[in-house]
């Protein structure tokens, strides 16, 4: 599913070389949930974009599906974003001016889908999450759960490999919290794959398999 | 039609920024559009009271004389055969080198008869016309136009004096006044006119058989009816082969309002043209802003999988449509204003209308401008880094 070997990501601070991700070795297997547990500056972001197809390596060899990614061109990765993997991102970056169903369609435009198709998925997305009747709801009239929940429903309609959280409970308080992993849980036990980047261990725990990241090296914690 | 409807809602999302944006191609438009109208509405009116007076005269040109060669004698008898022509001229042109004292220059020639006078509605400032004895006798007499008086023998009032054309002595006999067309003008070339016989000499193309000669209609008939009686005359003289002779009829002011009327078209278009540039200017720098401003959502937008070309084609279609909408704005207040001007004028002849084509024109131009000014605003868009535009302002 995602093979990382010897990945390795370095950025130029003023003088000063920091190494981002130090050779890092990471494997997911299809339908695995697994968390990413580090402190700030530890990598995690750096791992997530590579992870996610939003930057390359400098270093190593990233297979998604069995293909390498680091040759692609930037429209190459456009595509392997759109196919393969859904976002949740800790600040729910939906679009304001569209409503939840137009955020949750806006994936299957970019793949091309015809609009009957793209009205009955983003109909099943937002039932899967609860919000068939928020759908015209803009994101400014939601609650931070239900824009994260949203979020989800635009991460799942495309049936993606791959679902990339990245602190998805980050801004929401506890009890959201808690409905927003129980989501993540339901949808793992659906035989989707999910890859979860938090800092927080409580939520870190609640995945299957735990892996550490300290100074962009990776170090597994539980299997 | 998605992405219009999107773009649509973007611009729909800042209706302040965006109305001021739009008016700059509104001015452009309205500009463009009202003084266009306006100049061809008016010269249209004009020319058309103009024509109303009847057309000047007739040019005739023969292409195939069946062996019988039209004389200056033909001439005269036609025109004392049929009561609707007043006067018929032979034309000829040649091109001799005149001189008067020690200026000299090329001058052209026009051999002609003293009906050519009236035909073409000249007008003597000094001197007498070509008479017909100067045809008969093949007098090397010659009529200057006021321009060309002055240019070679330096002053107007020159009756009397000698100038050589082509090295021949020829006396002037009459000045008249220039013609003033744009195209006399632009050429500024010296005009003489001379005895048709005498050009016969003067120059070896010019031959006792006329092949072009002008018709003037009397004084009561239109021209259309001399058109009919000298094409009746001409059909019997050729055998009835109408491939033998074209005759056509010129209406010379109605030609000046064309040439007018056009000069005017392009010198206000391309005024008009100069503010719809402007406006496009607004228009890209607005976009930019626009940009900037999104750059979370070309992010998110990217994420999801947005490609390059997506985002291009979205941002291009912002601008465009924010240009279209200027456009159709500026369209609706031109027709509102013209139908005020119409209001205001009713009962003269003068009708405004707005022009079928400056109206297509300025949908044309406002769609370029939108295209080439939201180009690169759309590329800064398209080209931005997804992680960058990710974390840009948290």
């Amino acid at each position: 599913m995602i093979e990382l070997r010897d990945v390795s990501k370095i950025y130029q601070i003023g003088d000063e070389r920091v190494h981002a991700l130090d050779h890092a070795n990471l494997h997911v297997y299809p339908h695995e949930f697994v968390s990413v547990i580090g402190p700030s500056g530890s990598g995690k972001s750096t791992l997530m974009n590579i992870i996610g197809c939003l930057d390359t390596a400098d270093a190593g060899e990233y297979l998604l599906d069995g293909t390498p990614i680091e040759a692609y061109s930037e429209n190459a990765l456009a595509r392997v974003r759109s196919r393969k993997i859904g976002f949740v991102f800790q600040s729910f970056n939906l679009i304001p001016k569209l409503s939840a169903e137009e955020n949750v369609e806006l994936p299957l435009i970019y793949q091309g889908v015809k609009k009957a198709e793209r009205t009955k998925r983003v109909r099943e997305a937002l039932e899967r999450v609860g919000l068939e009747r928020r759908a015209k709801h803009q994101p400014t009239e939601l609650s931070g759960g239900q824009q994260q929940r949203v979020a989800i429903a635009r991460a799942l309609v495309t049936q993606p490999s791959l679902i990339l959280a990245d602190e998805p409970t980050g801004n929401l308080d506890s009890h959201t919290s808690r409905e927003i992993m129980d989501m993540f849980r339901e949808l793992h036990e659906q035989g989707n794959t999910i890859v979860l980047i938090t800092h927080d261990n409580d939520i870190a725990r609640q995945a299957k398999r735990i892996v550490h990241i300290l100074d962009g090296r990776l170090t597994e914690v539980s299997g | 039609m998605l992405s219009v409807k999107m773009a649509l809602r973007s611009i729909g999302a800042n209706k302040m920024r965006a109305a001021l944006t739009m008016l700059g191609i509104i001015i452009g438009v309205l500009a463009l559009v009202v003084l266009v109208s306006l100049v061809s509405s008016t010269t249209d009116s004009i020319t058309s009271e103009v024509s109303s007076l009847g057309s000047s005269l007739l040019t005739v040109s023969i292409r195939d004389d069946h062996g019988m060669p039209v004389r200056l004698e033909d001439l005269q008898d036609w025109v004392d055969a049929e009561p609707s022509v007043s006067g018929i001229s032979p034309y000829a042109t040649a091109t001799a080198t005149g001189k008067y004292a020690l200026e000299s220059g090329s001058v052209t020639l026009y051999g002609v008869t003293g009906d050519y006078y009236e035909i073409n509605g000249q007008q003597l400032i000094q001197g007498r016309y070509i008479k017909q004895s100067d045809l008969r006798s093949s007098s090397r007499v010659c009529v200057l136009d006021e321009t060309t008086a002055e240019k070679l023998v330096g002053y107007a009032d020159c009756a009397g004096e000698v100038i050589a054309l082509d090295g021949i002595k020829y006396t002037i006999i009459g000045v008249v006044k220039a013609d003033d067309s744009i195209i006399s003008s632009f050429l500024s070339s010296m005009t003489a006119y001379i005895p048709y016989t005498s050009l016969i000499r003067l120059s070896s193309t010019t031959g006792t058989s006329i092949t072009n000669f002008y018709i003037g209609p009397s004084q009561g008939y239109t021209v259309p009816q001399a058109e009919t009686a000298m094409k009746e005359l001409l059909l019997r003289r050729f055998d009835e082969d109408e491939d033998a002779f074209r005759i056509s009829s010129v209406n010379i002011i109605e030609e000046a309002m064309d040439r007018v009327n056009s000069a005017l078209t392009i010198l206000l278009g391309s005024i008009a043209a100069i503010s719809l540039i402007v406006g496009g200017i607004g228009i890209m720098n607005i976009m930019l802003v626009t940009v900037t401003e999104r750059t979370r959502e070309i992010g998110i937008r990217k994420a999801i999988g947005a490609s390059h070309r997506t985002i291009l084609v979205q941002f291009l279609i912002e601008a465009v449509v924010l240009c279209m909408l200027g456009c159709a704005l500026g369209i609706f207040f031109s027709w509102a204003i013209l139908q005020i001007v119409s209001i205001i004028v009713a009962g003269t002849s003068l009708s405004f209308h707005l022009q079928g084509n400056v109206v297509m024109w300025s949908v044309i131009f406002c769609f370029l401008i939108g295209v080439i000014f939201g180009l690169y605003p759309a590329n800064k868009a398209a080209k931005m880094k997804p992680i960058d535009a990710l974390h840009y302002g948290g």
